[in-house]
């Protein structure tokens, strides 16, 4: 950006002070009690052409000396910083600052003590909700239940296992899931009676002979990953394929779709953003979050 | 009613522009001490006045403060009644009622709330009571002022001065009492641990108080009270106002107490100057009337012990109207009293209307803005919603939560949530329904809450319902 409109806001600024500077001390070195009148007259009334009185003069003096001073330190000249460099957003950075120096202290107490313990803690809870809305809600939805592509957090069915311990590992460091693509491997005929037979894990299809050929391309293609009877694996994040839990979508397409083309799930670390305390009353947020009553 | 009268104009010529004052200086007024029927009146009213101002923050009310606004929990708390910022109408309200009471006492008995009830006015009787304690009387006081510095001067100047702070800081500590919980500041205050904003706070109201009613006195009413300036507007010839006699006054002048009335060709004022000597805003009121007049009067009880005394009958000064005045009838019922009245009595019945049906409950409800909507493994429909719930009772209770205007809708999550006695509850819940293609893809929806065991502690609140074409 150009300094003209920087350099415009100065001008006008010193042109201002400057011109009401020199119409106060005008007015006021006029000759005192000369009874010179303005040559204004309302009604036969004329008007008396007097200085100011004193403690006024004397305001108008404060209020320039108030502006030049505000000028020097805070921003107002264009672009100019202001000897204090003020600005909002450090205003802002120090309200941060102070909240963070005010609740470090509880939660640095919260950290000390087992999540199993402060996940039943009113407090703690509405700490966690408060966070959860702010750095999780947007993915998970704010009441945790999630939305395709991203897991439902109340229910008992973990991705990534749902023992407090994998909870602040998913957290902290995040998770990369990777469902390859077997498109080219199983080919269009492949990957539909793929599809019907991974549907029938869950009861959804049965299970007929013809699907023989495909649950043996299941326990050699998909197994290692999903174990041989399709329960997953949380050590890699496998999901489960017999419950009828779908991150991607249960139904027909959806469940070729995945097949044919992989999925790619990522859930972000939050140690690069959440202080360690942070990161222990979220996870007593979230390993509390089903047991609360689920329709 | 009385024509309007042409102002006569006199033409007055100045005969020389000398050495002008522009600015008038003050001068100091010596108030002399009057008592009477209306200094008994002043007593009488401003006793309890000033008893319920030092002792309401000091009563308990349900284990807290009776009378505390609690600004930065934004919570104000009067007897049994708690205040959020959703009700500050009616705080708006009660001003407007107020001023509105005062304009109506104005245009009926003309400036009593200056005379008797008016903080200044009642700050400053308090000060020239002290000052007349320790410095003594009107003609003490003239000639110690103007008598050199001395050892006795000296210490009766700090003597008026410490009390007058003392009484300064009292008001403004009590002041800030309504503020800021009272006995938790006079523990902190005894200890030295005021933190700084109440600190800053009584020593802005100390000085205030101070400088208003030990020295700006009669100036704060006619230079910067804006009422005083204004309210001649309510004022008609009916108004009560202090006001001399000059039929029966004129002429006035000095003479023997024993001297026979009826022999005379005075008046009754015998221009004795005790009205002038107790004005405390140092005007004489046989001038007529005059803006500087705040309707306190300390004339009419000075000028009634004369009268008393030189064996006339009372009220030469009185509380009276122009048209009284002028020989008619002071008329009560006039329509403007009855306009004032009754525009008065509307705002009245507004204000307790508005006050006995409010609902001590509130709910806002936001829609989830990450998700349109989400279709979940069934290929139902759901909308996430983010409720705060405000209990604006001192009770807890549990609430009930249906949603209106939405077919088959379910609601997953708290559905008898439990808010405790003025919380904040914030928490979320998910609405599913199953895909209908006819329905309106952008549909409104009511959330219910109604407290279980009180049906009349309901609200109905806004909000959408979206989802996908199918």
């Amino acid at each position: 950006m150009s300094s003209f409109w920087s350099n415009w806001i100065i001008v006008l600024t010193i042109f201002t002070l400057v011109a009401v500077t020199w119409i106060l001390l005008a007015n006021q070195t006029r000759n005192d009690n000369s009874a010179e009148t303005t040559g204004h007259i309302y009604d036969g009334i004329e008007e008396y052409d007097n200085p100011l009185p004193a403690w006024w003069f004397w305001m108008f003096v404060i209020t320039i000396v108030w502006g030049v001073g505000y000028l020097v330190f805070y921003p107002g000249m264009g672009s100019y910083q202001g000897v204090l460099g003020w600005s909002q957003h450090s205003e802002h950075d120090q309200a941060v600052a102070a909240a963070e120096l005010k609740y470090q202290d509880i939660r640095e107490s919260y950290l000390s003590r087992p999540v199993e313990e402060i996940a039943e803690d009113p407090a703690a809870h509405r700490m966690g909700q408060r966070l959860f809305g702010n750095h999780c809600a947007q993915c998970h939805g704010s009441d945790g239940r999630g939305s395709y592509g991203f897991p439902d957090l109340t229910d008992s069915d973990w991705i990534w296992g749902g023992e407090i311990r994998d909870i602040k590992h998913t957290l902290t460091n995040g998770r990369q899931a990777a469902m390859p693509a077997w498109q080219g491997v199983l080919g269009d005929q492949g990957v539909e009676e793929m599809t019907e037979y991974v549907l029938s894990l869950n009861k959804q299809t049965q299970n007929t002979p013809s699907l023989i050929s495909s649950s043996e391309k299941f326990v050699m293609y998909c197994g290692g990953c999903h174990q041989l009877n399709g329960a997953g694996n949380q050590m890699i994040g496998a999901p489960n394929l017999t419950d009828d839990v779908w991150l991607y979508g249960g139904s027909k397409s959806e469940v070729a779709q995945t097949l044919r083309y992989g999925r790619t799930g990522m859930m972000p670390a939050q140690n690069t953003i959440l202080s360690e305390a942070k990161l222990h009353i979220l996870t007593a947020y979230v390993s509390s979050l089903h047991i609360e009553d689920k329709d | 009613m009385h024509d309007s009268h042409d102002i006569i104009l006199k033409e007055v010529a100045p005969a020389e522009v000398g050495e002008v004052d522009l600015y008038q200086r003050r001068e100091k007024i010596y108030t002399r001490k009057i008592e009477g029927f209306f200094q008994k009146i002043r007593l009488y009213t401003g006793w309890p006045l000033l008893l319920a101002y030092f002792g309401l923050p000091w009563l308990i009310w349900d284990s807290r403060q009776s009378v505390l606004f609690d600004l930065p929990a934004r919570k104000f708390h009067i007897f049994g009644l708690t205040l959020w910022p959703q009700d500050f109408f009616l705080l708006a309200l009660v001003l407007i009622i107020a001023a509105y009471g005062l304009f109506m006492v104005t245009a009926i008995v003309g400036r009593v709330w200056c005379g008797y009830t008016c903080p200044q006015t009642v700050w400053t009787a308090i000060y020239m009571y002290l000052e007349q304690l320790f410095e003594g009387s009107r003609n003490q006081r003239i000639k110690r002022d103007k008598a050199p510095w001395s050892i006795e001067k000296f210490y009766r100047k700090i003597l008026k001065h410490g009390s007058w702070l003392f009484v300064a800081f009292l008001t403004a500590f009590t002041f800030i009492g309504y503020f800021y919980p009272i006995r938790e500041l006079i523990v902190d205050l005894c200890y030295i641990r005021v933190s700084v904003w109440p600190a800053y706070w009584i020593l802005f109201f100390t000085l205030a108080t101070y400088i208003n009613a030990g020295w700006m006195r009669e100036q704060v009413c006619q230079y910067m009270c804006p009422y005083a300036q204004f309210q001649s507007v309510m004022f008609d010839h009916h108004t009560l106002i202090v006001s001399y006699n000059s039929l029966r006054g004129e002429t006035r002048g000095p003479r023997k107490r024993t001297s026979k009335r009826v022999d005379s060709s005075l008046g009754d004022c015998v221009d004795c100057q005790l009205c002038v000597q107790v004005c405390p805003t140092g005007i004489d009121i046989r001038d007529g009337l005059q803006y500087q007049c705040t309707g306190c009067a300390l004339c009419i009880d000075a000028c009634n012990s004369v009268m008393n005394k030189m064996g006339y009958s009372p009220n030469l000064i009185s509380y009276t109207s122009e048209s009284a005045l002028a020989g008619g009838v002071m008329h009560w019922f006039r329509p403007r009293i009855v306009g004032y009245l009754s525009v008065f009595i509307l705002m009245v019945a507004l204000f307790v209307y508005t006050l006995v049906n409010r609902t001590p409950l509130e709910m806002t409800v936001t829609r989830d803005r990450g998700d349109l909507f989400v279709r979940n493994t069934n290929g139902h429909i759901e909308n996430i919603y983010t409720l705060h719930i405000m209990n604006m009772t001192n009770a807890t209770y549990r609430y009930n939560l249906s949603v209106e205007n939405l077919a088959n809708a379910h609601l997953i999550g708290n559905r008898e949530p439990e808010v405790r006695a003025g919380e904040d509850l914030h928490f979320s819940i998910r609405l599913k329904v199953p895909p209908d293609a006819a329905a309106p893809l952008n549909q409104m929806i009511f959330f219910n809450l109604e407290a279980q065991t009180d049906t009349e502690l309901k609200t109905k609140v806004e909000s959408r319902f979206i989802r996908p074409e199918l």
